[in-house]
């Protein structure tokens, strides 16, 4: 019992409803018959548990638990601690065992990378997906669920077609991509003497819009999902009524549908400001970041400095700001989407 | 519905015609390239010709690193996810929902909290604690840890144990079964429904992912295919006859798998459950 304890120190009382407090007079730790739903706890006996007490009438629980608490503190709550940590200090890889110290720097890694052309770069580009990205995934999303939502044929279809670029490996689309629009690619060789010059991902104007319009694509059937679900809600007597009124098709969508869906729409922006910050994959394997930093973004430049270069401090730093940037504007979004 | 008018239908379908094409035409593109014995970019090129197909790339891209090795890999690290997710899952998503114990808001609130928080921050530190601190690169442990347990899974066990009514378990407590027992005999085989779902949503993350193997793998004979792949593909392969033919061979391996199981369990894959469970 000591063990349990010790791994809950210092976990606040939350989740414990007063019920489960009544004492019992046994001190076993295993479930005892008195965990029983709250309202009609059988176990309310005289005597008093100071173990019960502190652990709720069920300290079962925090054995179950227990697997997964630890793998939450290990792989986020630590982690997540350690990059605050380094962002702020002078850490760089040692050879194992050595140690060293690690001297608090305030604000230098920050002030560093901020310095740097690449960064400012990265985050510029950034900025750039989510123009192209975002505007793009929400109106192809509701157009393609409006569509499907009226359709009376082949609905099982669409959805399946749409939703099957969205489960398959970035690995394996990318391949595809990268073969499509190459110099000697489908692409241009349909284009013919249309085609860019430079081609496409040596291109330093188109190269990042395309990456957008790739995750566009790879994602719209997770959204068209969210927007289906919704409208399937939407009462169809308001959207008739609104054309019986005289409203036309167009004023009707946006009198009826534009408002109904608007939950979902802030949600679907949302997530895609989250997918842009971590755009990885997709410059790494088409251009590795290229033309001279054209496709480069925050979070391949954090695996550059962190990894490739060895400077996890400064990598921290950048995956920071990256952090703190992408949280603003979601902030920033969602005042816009649920103000009246 | 009679008054809509035709043209109204015809756009309609037209637009979804568009959009499934656009959705499905680069694996089209990814199936013909792949059996392609030359290269063929020209229009003409996108229907199959008896003469020019062959299975051959996918011997050429064996050649390179070991297919079925890094299927194998691949396999390993998805199935240990997914053995941990349900394990551990749904011990955690049975203890959420049914019992009632100190610190069940926390543990709640961590369900939630960490799909929150993005992994651009976590991925240096992790990599330097699971690598450098646990000496976990090049290893099976190494490559699952950060998707051990699926939060998402987690949420749905908590929510289907909560739909079971309560006079379900007292009446197996009247009996004198052990919360364990109950578990083991009455709640798990309750809820095989969302044992199906959180293996699906579980399975396509890890076995699409390829940042995080990427990080810890630099055995090739450890790497899971996503991982081999990516390098086959970054690597100049000019000695293949038909080096895309290769990597679109391997693409069509590696992607496979998971539209196969999509399109078996479609029904199980809704948005509400599928929310932050898959990428890669």
């Amino acid at each position: 019992m000591t063990s349990l304890r010790d791994s809950r120190d210092g976990t606040k009382p939350a989740g414990d409803p007063p019920r489960g407090r009544h004492p019992r007079p046994s001190t076993h730790q295993h479930a005892p018959p008195a965990a029983a739903p709250e309202g009609r706890s059988p176990g309310r006996r005289p005597g008093a548990s100071r173990l019960e007490r502190r652990l709720g009438n069920s300290p079962l629980g925090l054995v179950l638990t227990a697997p997964y608490t630890a793998y939450v503190l290990v792989v986020f709550i630590i982690p997540f601690g350690v990059g605050v940590w380094m962002a702020f200090h002078d850490y760089f890889f040692t050879a194992p065992g050595v140690s060293v110290p690690h001297p608090f720097v305030g604000f230098d890694n920050f002030t560093e990378v901020l310095g740097e052309e690449r960064t400012r770069r990265a985050f510029a580009n950034l900025g750039l997906f989510m123009a192209i990205n975002i505007p793009l995934t929400v109106v192809l999303a509701l157009t393609l669920a409006s569509a499907l939502n009226a359709a009376t044929h082949w609905r099982g279809f669409f959805r399946v077609a749409y939703y099957v670029p969205y489960v398959t490996a970035s690995v394996a689309t990318l391949a595809v991509w990268l073969f499509l629009f190459n110099g000697s690619g489908a692409v241009n060789n349909v284009l013919g003497p249309w085609a860019p010059d430079p081609s496409w991902l040596a291109n330093k104007h188109l190269v990042m819009p395309l990456i957008a319009v790739y995750v566009t694509w790879k994602q719209l059937g997770f959204y068209i999902l969210l927007y289906l679900a919704a409208l399937q809600n939407v009462p169809k007597e308001l959207h008739e009524a609104a054309v019986t009124d005289g409203a036309g098709r167009w004023q009707a969508f946006r009198a009826v549908t534009l408002p109904a869906v608007r939950p979902v729409t802030s949600l679907v922006i949302l997530l895609s400001i989250i997918t842009a910050g971590q755009i990885f994959t997709e410059p790494f394997l088409l251009t590795g970041g290229g033309p001279s930093g054209a496709s480069l973004t925050p979070a391949l430049l954090v695996y550059q400095r962190g990894i490739e270069q060895g400077e996890p401090d400064a990598a921290a730093a950048i995956g920071l700001i990256l952090v703190t940037g992408v949280l603003i504007i979601a902030t920033v979004a969602r005042r816009v989407m649920e103000r009246d | 519905m009679a008054r809509i008018p035709r043209i109204t239908r015809i756009l309609r379908y037209a637009a979804l015609g568009l959009g499934a094409i656009a959705a499905l035409l680069p694996f089209y593109y990814m199936l013909i390239g792949a059996l392609q014995k030359k290269r063929d970019t020209s229009l003409g090129g996108l229907l199959p010709k008896p003469g020019n197909l062959t299975l051959d790339n996918l011997a050429g891209i064996d050649d390179s690193f070991s297919l079925l090795g890094a299927l194998a890999n691949s396999l390993i690290m998805t199935v240990g996810v997914v053995v941990c997710t349900l394990v551990f899952g749904l011990l955690a998503g049975y203890a959420l929902a049914i019992l009632r114990f100190r610190g069940r808001g926390l543990v709640f609130a961590l369900v939630l909290l960490v799909q929150a928080i993005p992994f651009q921050l976590l991925m240096i530190p992790l990599y330097v604690m699971v690598v450098r601190y646990f000496g976990l690169a090049d290893s099976y442990a190494g490559m699952i840890l950060p998707f051990a347990i699926n939060s998402v899974a987690v949420l749905i066990f908590r929510q289907y144990f909560l739909q079971i009514p309560r006079e379900i378990f007292d009446a197996a407590r009247m009996d004198g079964a052990s919360e364990l027992r109950i578990l083991r005999s009455v709640a798990v085989p309750l809820v095989r429904p969302a044992i199906l779902t959180a293996m699906l949503v579980t399975f396509i993350g890890p076995w699409n992912e390829f940042l995080w193997p990427f990080l810890v793998t630099k055995d090739q004979g450890m790497q899971p295919l996503a991982v081999s792949l990516a390098n086959y593909s970054q690597a100049n392969s000019t000695f293949q006859a038909n080096p895309m033919g290769a990597v679109l061979a391997g693409a069509c391996v590696l992607a496979v798998p998971a539209v196969v199981l999509f399109l078996l369990f479609q029904r199980h894959f809704t948005s509400a459950n599928l929310g932050s469970a898959i990428k890669g």
